[in-house]
């Protein structure tokens, strides 16, 4: 029976027996992460989704275009349509100072931008911990959870008069709001996260020799990284609501402040453009999350790719 | 057969690295008068009950019973998942769990369970290393030597890198008995871990156990309903009743090893399940009465 894997072991006792180790066989090269992408990329294009979305942007383009700036439908003739939106954007003198060469568009985009960062990276930092922490201590656990269920459900809107008074100036307040909004989702997640970790895994590592410490590093954080990517694109999602509603309400900068301010001094364009870069920044800021859950999750990569 | 040249040879080389020794000394496990009991102040779930079973060092004991009887219960108590409720049980003459202490799981007594426990977050080859790596009984990169040799011996080492949920279900298992042989146990529990296979793989991973137990001579305390996978695998078949458990029959297995498949078409294996089959069947058919009154 299995003559050659018969010789193949002899060989390889052999080979140890003389001390030298014995060759492994070549093992076939595992993909690289952007060759599984490009791979992926290659196969998307094959398929009928990249198209059918392009079609879909355009076609609303132009039903958005036609309603405003061509049939001016009721509802609709106060909204400034794609071509007023572009000549501001796209305009080396625009009107109201806002385009892609204004300098001050970029000097909002980056307060917002450096506020979310702030917020969600302290979000994250006291948040994943503490989510790992209540669900790996169930004493810490009962002692917290009542607590958080009940300020949880307060809205992030109600929050803002209450941080003003608390913050000396605008910048903290609103930082202050968009934390709390990320916190507790991220949190909650994270012990959603451990919660749903199979039991049997608990048990092989307790049979494997595991003390606590070992039963945290191995199997609670890795066990509840998918939940915890989850949650961070939730609460990344939710962060750019708060901060925008933060923004409209204190601040000098920041694109909420821009589409608040375009409002009062009716600089409709301002608005739209305001709204669509929100549109983008939410995307990447989206998009970025994943690409790191893909490389700390290489084993759901893989999974997917096989 | 294979494994057995490589494992088997005394002082041979995996022998000493990964630590798999041949001679069966230690790993005696004498169950004593034991009872288990869920929700003793409410329901009384009487899950074990007053069950005496000796299982001499190195033996490969089989536990045969209806769904739900109770084995999977004893298998944790065997394992330190829980305790017992009256009764003994010790390993080599020492206490494992007594009503008022349960000693903790250890690597002396590895599970294998029904449905697979190999961390979906490590490559095989971590998944080998993680006992020895995490009781410091050796370095990194000793560790990592003897993973990478052991899967060799057992046939595994081209999905050394690979994630679980890459390789096969029968690969899985394998792996996760290689795991567990990475530790030197004394004991390996096995909880129904074919349970889920199908027909074909089954043949193929019962008869690479075969080898493995053949090859260091572990007692192995097996769990499964499949007859046939009893009766090839075990020394002893042990019958236990429907809920609560109790040693129904012990039927003594005298085939030699090393087995392979020719054995099952064999007049004495035929006599064997059938002397089996109508042990079980009896408690089968109680079992599920039972289930219909509870149902009704």
């Amino acid at each position: 029976m299995e003559r050659d894997e018969l010789d193949k072991s002899i060989e390889a006792q052999s080979l140890a027996e003389q001390g030298t180790q014995p060759t492994l066989p070549e093992e076939e090269r595992e993909p690289l992460t952007w060759e599984i992408m490009f791979s992926r990329i290659k196969y998307a294009l094959r398929t009928s989704a990249p198209y059918l979305g392009v079609v879909g942007l355009l076609s609303t383009l132009l039903a958005y275009w036609l309603l405003t700036e061509v049939i001016k439908a009721p509802l609709f003739d106060k909204v400034p349509g794609p071509v007023a939106v572009a000549s501001e954007w796209f305009s080396h003198h625009p009107m109201f100072r806002i385009s892609i060469y204004s300098g001050i568009y970029y000097k909002h985009i980056w307060a917002s931008c450096w506020r979310i960062i702030q917020a969600f990276t302290l979000a994250t930092v006291l948040g994943v911990p503490l989510g790992l922490f209540m669900g790996w201590k169930k004493v810490f656990k009962d002692y917290t959870f009542p607590f958080f269920e009940l300020i949880r459900p307060i809205p992030m809107l109600a929050w803002v008069p209450l941080a003003i008074l608390m913050f000396p100036g605008y910048e903290a307040s609103v930082i202050y709001v968009t934390f709390l909004g990320a916190f507790f989702v991220t949190t909650l997640n994270t012990l959603l996260g451990v919660e749903s970790i199979d039991e049997v895994y608990f048990r092989a590592a307790r049979c494997l020799g595991s003390r606590p410490r070992h039963l945290f590093f191995h199997v609670i954080v890795p066990g509840a990284l998918p939940f915890i990517f989850t949650g961070l694109q939730i609460s990344m999602g939710y962060s750019w609501f708060c901060l925008v509603a933060g923004e409209m309400i204190a601040g000098k900068y920041g694109l909420g402040y821009l589409i608040w301010n375009a409002y009062m001094e009716f600089q409709e364009p301002v608005l739209i453009i305001a709204m669509i870069t929100l549109g983008f920044l939410g995307w990447f800021s989206s998009a970025l999350i994943r690409l790191v859950a893909r490389r700390l999750m290489q084993w759901q990569v893989r999974e997917i790719a096989g | 057969m294979i494994l057995s040249q490589i494992l088997g040879g005394k002082g041979g080389a995996l022998a000493k690295k990964a630590a798999i020794s041949s001679e069966a000394t230690a790993g005696k496990i004498s169950i004593r008068d034991v009872s288990i009991v869920y929700d003793p102040e409410g329901a009384r779930v009487v899950a074990v009950d007053g069950c005496s079973l000796e299982i001499p060092a190195g033996e490969f004991c089989v536990i045969v019973g209806p769904s739900g009887c109770g084995k999977t219960t004893l298998l944790n108590a065997i394992a330190g998942f829980h305790g017992v409720s009256s009764g003994e049980i010790y390993m080599d003459d020492q206490l494992l769990c007594s009503p008022e202490m349960t000693t903790e799981p250890g690597a002396d007594r590895i599970v294998v369970f029904q449905n697979g426990a190999l961390f979906p977050w490590k490559t095989v080859l971590d998944n080998v290393t993680f006992g020895p790596l995490i009781q410091g009984r050796m370095t990194r990169k000793e560790a990592r030597e003897a993973g990478h040799e052991l899967l060799l011996q057992m046939g595994l080492s081209g999905i050394s890198h690979r994630y679980p949920s890459e390789i096969s279900g029968g690969m899985r298992r394998r792996v996760e008995i290689a795991r567990a042989m990475m530790n030197d146990p004394k004991v390996l529990l096995l909880d129904e871990p074919f349970r889920a296979m199908d027909a074909l793989t089954k043949t193929v991973i019962q008869k690479y156990l075969l080898d493995v137990y053949d090859a260091s001579n572990k007692t192995v305390f097996f769990i499964t309903h499949d007859l046939e996978e009893a009766i090839f695998l075990g020394t002893r078949v042990i019958v236990v009743t429907s809920r609560p458990a109790q040693v129904k029959k012990v039927i003594n297995i005298e085939i030699p090893r090393p087995r392979d498949f020719r054995v099952l078409s064999s007049e004495y294996y035929r006599h064997l399940k059938e002397e089996t089959l109508e042990a079980v069947h009896e408690e089968a058919q109680k079992a599920f009465e039972a289930g219909e009154r509870e149902m009704a």
